[in-house]
Order: C-alpha cells, then structure tokens, then sequence
C-alpha cells in the first residue's frame, strides 16, 4: 500500500527496556534539549517598538482603485459580491449621468459599496473575481472598535484618494494578470 | 543569657526571615525568566530594567486585589490555611546553618538560629505540617476542585514523606549524627556526601519535587484538571500567601539538598586559601547561596520540561520504587559501614 505521507509510522507494542522503563536517559535527553533552549533566539517580538513586518502580499483591509485619471474603476457588476464565501459585499449600482465622466470609468458604477469587515474572511476571492481590477486587498490592518456599525466600511472608506494613491502593484504581478486573461474562468469571458 | 546573644539572635533572625521574603519574591521572577528562555521567549521585560520591578509589581497586584471569600467556606480555617503555609515555610530556616562561625571580638557567632542536635528531624517534621494549610485550605474552601487538590496534597506528602525520610536515613547512618551542623562539617573540602549516597540524592530530590508540590508533582493545584486546585477560591494576599510559601519552601529544600549532599558551606580547597575565619564564613555564605541557587534553577529546569504525572502513576513511582530503592540504599550503607568499622 502506497503511504500518503512520509511521516507515517510502523505501530508496534513492544515493551519496554529496563532503562526505558526508568525514564532518567529519557528525562535527561528531554532537559538536555529545554537547557540548549536558553541560548537560542528568541522569537519574541517587542510590540509597541517593533512591528511584525508583513508580507508584500499581504491580505488586509481592502481598497477600491481609480483608474489613473483618477476615476472609480468598480462597475458595480457584482462579481465580487458573487466570489466572496462569507457573503460580506453588498453594492447597489447606479447609471453614469452625463457630466460624471470625471468621476466613473464606465457608464455603470456603485452608488453604495459596503463591504462587512467582520464577515470578511480575507481570502482575496473578490479581489481574483474582478474583472476590472477595482478591487485589492492592502497591508493596512482593520482596526477595532466597539461599535459593529462601524465594520460596515463604505465607499468613503474604500475608495482611494485620488492625492493618496495606494500601491498595489505587488498584489497586482504579472502571475495575476496572466490569470486575468484566463478564458478558462467566466469572469473574463 | 546577656544582651549580645539576644541581638545577635534577633539580627540573625531578621536577615535570613528577610533574605527568604526576598529570594522568594525574586524566584518568581526567575521562574518567569527561566520559564520564558526554555520557551524561546523574553519573560518579564517591561517593570523596571530587565523587568526586575516585576516581583513588586505582582506582590502590590495581590495586595490590592479583591479579598473574596466564598460564602459557605469556613471563615476561621479558609484564613488559616494560607497562615499555615506561610508560618511553616518560614519556620524550617531556623535550623539550616547557612555558613560557619564569624569571630567578633574574641566570641564565636554561628551563622545558625538553632544548633538543635536533631536539626534533619525538626526540618522533616515541620515540612509535614506545611501539608495542613494545603489540607485546611483546600477543605475550608467548600469546593469540590480545591478539597480533590487538597487530598491529593495530602496523600502525595505522605507517600513521599516516607522515601524522602528513607533516603535521609541512610545519610543519618554515614555521619552517625541528626544535627545538620554536624552533617555539613563531616563533608569538609569536596568530601560530599553526594559521592557516597548518589541513589539517595536522587530518592531525595525527586521527593523534595513531590513535597514542594512542584511540576512534575504539582497535582494539588494543576490547573488542568483541578482549576488551580488547593487554591481555586483563594484570592488576593491569601493566594499571594500560598504562592510564596511554594517558594519559599523551594528555597529551603535547595538549602537542605545543598546540605545534606553538596557539603553546604564547604567547597573545594578551602584550607589551601590561608584566610581568616571571617573570611572564610563569608565565602562560605556565598558559595551555599550558589549551590541553593542552582539547585532552584534545577527545580525550575524540571518544572519547564517535564509534564505532569498522572495521580497512579505518581503513588505507584513513590510506592513501588522510591521507597523500595531508598531502603535497599540503606541496607547497602548499612553493610558497607559494617564492613569499614
């Protein structure tokens, strides 16, 4: 039979040898390994002087991206919505009226885009699921509160600032974009 | 009786219940310390430099704490039990000789409060009732967790209070004397008794484990299974109390352990140093605190590497083998000293 992994082992009942029934080599071996312990590195990381620093990649509060004219992107097409496994985007489009090309990419966009932080799971399924690269999760941190009304973050909270571009280039590789064109998946059909 | 004795006395008394507050209090920064290094970690860092406030820190927490006392407990023995604990932990100092004479002004000042002639009985003796404020805690306490940690307390002293006064026994027959004075000056230079008796040293330290209701024996108040045990429903100062008397009586079962096998105030080439008596008092005074010091790093080494026994598991260890093992140690000193006389 093929083993599923290498770390399975044969089972045996074997009894036990007298200097294994007297647990001293044992006991031994086991403070031998606490005391070389003491002089290793410690993992500790100082809290309010050192941060843990996060990976380029990582997966955090969420931002909405304008275009470099700095319109919204998202078209309020839902997909998002229908990727993320904790059901935690709600959006409600609306139509572009004229004058608003300034603000909106295309002729549809989200009047409201609110997104339950404490629903959301962090996957970045919403973020794989958007077919106009609107959507990307950041290295910022959602921060606590007392209040559950204040996890629904909305679109003043999402939506970039259009003097305060935020990076996502590394989110956005070229691995990413590659699987964007991937007729494979509906989204970009 | 003149007036120099009594100060003296009252000085000596004072240093060593103050020297034994404060090794305690500082054994549960260690404890931390030590806890936090075997566990890749930085322990208290944050109270004081080096978080050496931490001790401080803990003991203003405790008195500050909320006194609560659950309403069906027995008042009068809920507030003795930690009494108890605390007043037997201090009481076994009394005999230890923490260092040779000093000579000051022609008059020999022992380094001990009691040069009693049965010190080794007195020390076994009082560490017996330390179990009652475990005992009268755990059953005033009118809780199921506490009085469970509070039999398993008692019967675990008892089982071990046998091996433990075996193993002493045999190093009773070696030095053909009970007086701790006596066994200590027996074990001059490097002569150490720990040559002679090392399955006794062993018997011993794994009983002085079980008697200070350290891990791997600490089934009086493991948290896992009892909440904290003995001392679930204590709180404030009373548990502060049961918690330093654990250290304290740590401290003096390194003391006796340094005593009984690792000569005490005695180390190697003492007489080949030519310094005064005073002097030699002094060094002596440090280089049993060393020895205590490493015998609490030990016990705190053990605590952080081993689990827990189960409760069969421990009565059968001190059942079937300690107390065995610890009377064949003596039948063999017994045989031995017949044959060299």
């Amino acid at each position: 039979m093929n083993k599923l992994t290498n770390k399975s082992k044969l089972v045996s009942d074997k009894q036990m040898t007298l200097s294994e029934k007297l647990y001293l080599p044992a006991i031994f071996k086991g403070m031998i390994i606490t005391f070389s312990h003491l002089f290793k590195k410690k993992v500790t990381i100082q809290y309010p002087e050192q941060t843990k620093e996060f990976a380029e990649i990582y997966r955090g509060k969420h931002v909405l991206k304008r275009d470099d004219e700095g319109r919204e992107r998202c078209t309020a097409c839902g997909l998002c919505a229908l990727a993320c496994p904790a059901e935690a985007i709600t959006m409600i489009a609306a139509e572009r009226k004229k004058g608003e090309e300034h603000l909106y990419r295309e002729e549809k966009y989200a009047a409201t885009y609110e997104i339950n932080m404490l629903r959301c799971i962090f996957c970045g399924l919403c973020e794989e699921a958007c077919p106009k690269e609107a959507i990307f999760l950041t290295k910022e941190i959602v921060p606590s509160s007392f209040e559950r009304q204040d996890f629904i973050y909305g679109k003043d909270k999402l939506v970039e600032s259009v003097d305060n571009r935020i990076d996502v280039s590394k989110r956005q590789t070229a691995e990413v974009l590659e699987f964007k064109k991937n007729k494979n998946f509906k989204h970009n059909k | 009786m003149d007036w120099n004795y009594i100060i003296y006395k009252i000085i000596l008394i004072t240093a060593i219940m103050t020297v034994s507050l404060l090794v305690a209090m500082y054994s549960t920064y260690f404890e931390r310390k030590f806890a936090a290094w075997f566990q890749d970690r930085l322990g208290p860092n944050r109270a004081g430099p080096f978080g050496l406030m931490q001790p401080l820190a803990d003991g203003l927490k405790l008195l500050f704490k909320e006194e609560f006392m659950p309403n069906t407990a027995n008042r009068f023995l809920f507030i003795m039990g930690p009494m108890l604990a605390m007043f037997v932990a201090l009481l076994t100092s009394a005999v230890i000789p923490w260092g040779s004479s000093l000579n000051i002004g022609g008059k020999e000042y022992a380094l001990q409060v009691a040069d009693i002639n049965i010190g080794i009985l007195y020390i076994v003796a009082v560490t017996s009732v330390g179990v009652y404020g475990i005992m009268l805690g755990g059953w005033a306490s009118n809780n199921k967790y506490s009085l469970l940690g509070a039999i398993r307390a008692a019967s675990q002293m008892i089982s071990y209070e046998l091996a433990m006064g075996l193993a002493i026994l045999a190093i009773v027959m070696m030095s053909d004397s009970l007086s701790l004075n006596e066994i200590i000056s027996q074990q001059k230079g490097i002569n150490w008794n720990i040559w002679y008796q090392p399955v006794g040293f062993l018997i011993f330290m794994i009983c002085a484990l079980a008697e200070c209701n350290r891990a791997p024996f600490d089934l009086p108040e493991c948290e896992t299974e009892l909440v904290g045990g003995f001392h679930t429903e204590y709180s404030s100062m009373k548990l502060g109390f049961f918690l330093f008397a654990e250290y304290i009586n740590m401290f003096i079962s390194s003391a006796v352990i340094s005593a009984l096998f690792f000569g005490g105030y005695h180390f190697p080439f003492e007489d080949s140093l030519g310094l005064s008596q005073n002097w030699m008092a002094i060094i002596g005074v440090v280089v049993f605190f060393m020895k205590i010091s490493f015998f609490g790093f030990l016990f705190m080494w053990i605590r952080w590497t081993l689990p827990r026994f189960r409760y069969d598991q421990l009565m059968r260890l001190g059942w079937t083998w300690l107390i065995p093992i610890a009377i064949f140690n003596i039948l063999i000193t017994g045989v031995v000293l017949m044959i060299n006389n």
